[in-house]
């Protein structure tokens, strides 16, 4: 190893080291070390009840229906803002990163408010047999609020680097623009893709400010996973409040790892 | 052994900023094809027949000798470049990017009503039920509830304090990251990303299970008379769990693209650790870092989940501005609870407004780092 010019290596690593040790080890060292306090049999008792396994799945499934439409408007927006012009074109594209920006609270008070039967939106829709206030539906749509800016902004920079080339060579040879679009530029998109849908994932999984809002939080029915901790701890159960919170820590874990697995190989695939 | 962080250019929107950067050549090159001149007869021709592109992209003229081939083929002999353009296909040049009108057309309302549905409808609505009571009632809602004004003041202090001790990490991180090399450094930046990963419930759990009156070190705090949980401590720490990975994620990929040299002078030239890091890095690095501020302050400011757990919600004592939004909400008080949230909203949107500017300010940061560095990689 040559030798180190630049000063502050130990400095600026050693401060890192211990902040990260008293801010993310000590703590996810503590609820590990909570967790194993119970017995198999305990741990299984309180991350299996059916409503804890209810929670799970509507915790997934509306991740992943979030992230599924994220990715569907994520393609749409990404295209119409890269290659189209259109009147407040930069006021659009700004306005993508408000989901960044706001508080989730707020955004579920408004959408709350928004579909309900008297609300700017549930007034055309409650009619029609739509109802999205307290339902899944609302958590599903809160979850692609926030969840918004990732897709498109991952995508973005990807669209802007395809070279025009490519289509007029998809042109030359005979291809219409859909055949290009879904032969040519979509794998060349899907990485990108990819990694736009997991973040998404990863951020819908740990939602919680706007979910409460929005769902009403019925056991069984709108209640994530998340809800379900909070539940635990205010009734101070705490081992078993931790025992879901280990679940849920597995499950972003993973979803982390694919992240990096997936930005790994999108990055070969670009090189 | 630069990989590691190249996967900070996903996921954040300012990586989007920093992957723009590397495509800016393609894209200045494409905005100028486009807006390369045409002669007025192939512009014309061009919009005539819109609807039926994929005649002018796959034809060679020769095959079907129909009207449209046979006069779009000289008209721009004037506007060729004549280095790079086959002159036989200039109408496929064209339109090889161009998408039918009805399409455009289907896919910018579609675009734009489901943009104006999520986003902009509920914007409007904050501020419309917030005011709704008149102006009057918005500033008695905000100013005259004594625990509203109090989660104000709380967040003031909870946020800032958070984004400095952030701040101070994110610099001393990016230093030892960007600048050195040593083994387990690419597990660091992945324990660096750790937060982003974990739901600020569990967050909040965490805490709990450590400074709660049952926690590991909550019968020592409770003899010493400290309280962390339930108390200002415990949000500031929340806090500052969940915004840790932003000012560093930020300042790694600029640290890296900018590159040692100057900093190398310094210290050849007898500078101090000290005076290079105030009189040369954080200069160059300074949108960058501000960039990182602001992301790092607007989710300080609207945490919710992670400071939810560890609150208590007692009023006027520990309710930030989110918590409070939903114990007014919870509490039916409509109109309270939404003069709050609409200051929320105009802090996002100041904060949108500065994103924009410092994103282009780090955008150009990064673009003359890599003007400085092209001619060492070429020679």
């Amino acid at each position: 190893m040559p030798r180190r010019v630049l000063p502050g290596f130990k400095l600026s690593l050693g401060f890192t080291l211990a902040y990260l040790t008293v801010m993310v080890l000590i703590p996810l060292a503590a609820c590990i070390a909570k967790a194993t306090t119970l017995t198999t049999a305990e741990f299984w008792a309180a991350v299996w009840t059916p409503r804890a396994r209810a929670a799970y799945v509507l915790t997934v499934g509306a991740s992943v229906a979030s992230a599924v439409i994220n990715v569907l408007l994520g393609v749409l927006l990404a295209w119409v803002l890269v290659r189209y012009q259109f009147p407040f074109k930069r006021l659009f594209d700004a306005i993508i990163d408000l989901p960044f920006a706001l508080p989730t609270a707020v955004a579920g008070l408004v959408y709350s408010s928004l579909y309900v039967e008297n609300g700017w939106l549930g007034q055309y829709l409650v009619p029609y047999g739509i109802e999205l206030a307290y339902t899944r539906s609302a958590i599903v749509l809160v979850l692609v609020f926030t969840g918004l800016p990732f897709v498109v902004r991952t995508l973005q920079p990807v669209l802007e680097s395809v070279e025009h080339e490519v289509e007029e060579a998809a042109a030359m040879l005979g291809a219409n623009r859909w055949q290009t679009f879904t032969r040519v530029i979509l794998p060349l998109l899907l990485p990108a893709i990819l990694t736009g849908f997991a973040l998404a994932f990863a951020r819908a999984l740990g939602e919680y400010g706007s979910v409460v809002f929005v769902s009403g939080n019925m056991p069984f029915r709108t209640e994530i996973a998340s809800r379900l901790v909070v539940d635990r701890l205010e009734e101070f159960e705490y081992a078993q409040a931790t025992a879901i919170a280990v679940v849920l820590l597995a499950i972003s874990f993973s979803t982390l790892i694919v992240i990096n697995v997936l930005e790994r190989w999108s990055q070969r695939s670009h090189v | 052994m630069s990989e590691p962080h190249a996967r900070f250019a996903m996921g954040s929107a300012a990586a989007a900023a920093v992957k723009r950067t590397a495509t800016l050549v393609p894209l200045r090159k494409s905005i100028g094809y486009v807006a390369r001149p045409t002669s007025g007869v192939a512009a014309t021709l061009e919009t005539s027949h819109p609807s039926e592109p994929q005649a002018h992209a796959s034809g060679a003229p020769s095959e079907n000798a129909d009207a449209p081939a046979s006069t779009t083929a000289p008209a721009p002999y004037d506007a060729i470049p004549t280095d790079s353009v086959p002159t036989n296909n200039i109408s496929n040049w064209k339109n090889a990017q161009q998408d039918p009108w009805w399409v455009r057309l289907t896919l910018i309302l579609v675009a734009v009503t489901s943009l104006v549905v999520l986003v902009v409808i509920p914007v409007v609505n904050i501020f419309y039920q917030a005011l709704s009571a008149g102006l009057h009632t918005y500033w008695d809602n905000l100013f005259n509830d004594p625990d509203t004004r109090h989660s104000i003041w709380l967040t003031l202090i909870v946020a800032p304090t958070a984004v400095v001790a952030n701040l101070i990490f994110g610099v001393a991180a990016a230093w030892a990251i960007a600048r050195f090399r040593f083994p387990g450094r690419s597990v660091l930046t992945t324990l660096i990303d750790l937060p982003f990963a974990i739901s600020p419930v569990v967050a909040g759990l965490q805490l709990m299970l450590l400074f709660g009156l049952q926690g590991y070190f909550g019968p020592w705090l409770r003899e010493h008379n400290i309280h962390i949980i339930f108390a200002v401590p415990g949000l500031i720490l929340a806090t500052m769990f969940v915004t840790l990975p932003f000012v560093a994620r930020e300042l790694i990929p600029v640290l890296e693209a900018i590159g040692p040299d100057e900093e190398l002078a310094a210290v050849s030239l007898g500078a101090r650790g000290w005076q290079v890091l105030w009189k040369i890095t954080l200069p160059n690095i300074k949108w960058g870092l501000l960039y990182g501020i602001l992301l790092c302050n607007a989710r300080a400011m609207g945490e919710f989940g992670a400071v939810y757990v560890v609150s208590g919600h007692i009023p006027g004592q520990t309710q930030t501005m989110p918590l409070r939004v939903d114990r007014l909400f919870q509490g039916y008080n409509t109109p309270g609870s939404f003069a709050l949230a609409s200051v929320l909203m105009l802090l996002a949107l100041v904060t949108l407004v500065l994103k924009t500017v410092l994103e282009r300010r780090t955008q150009r940061e990064l673009a003359e780092a890599a003007k400085l560095h092209s001619p060492e990689i070429e020679s």
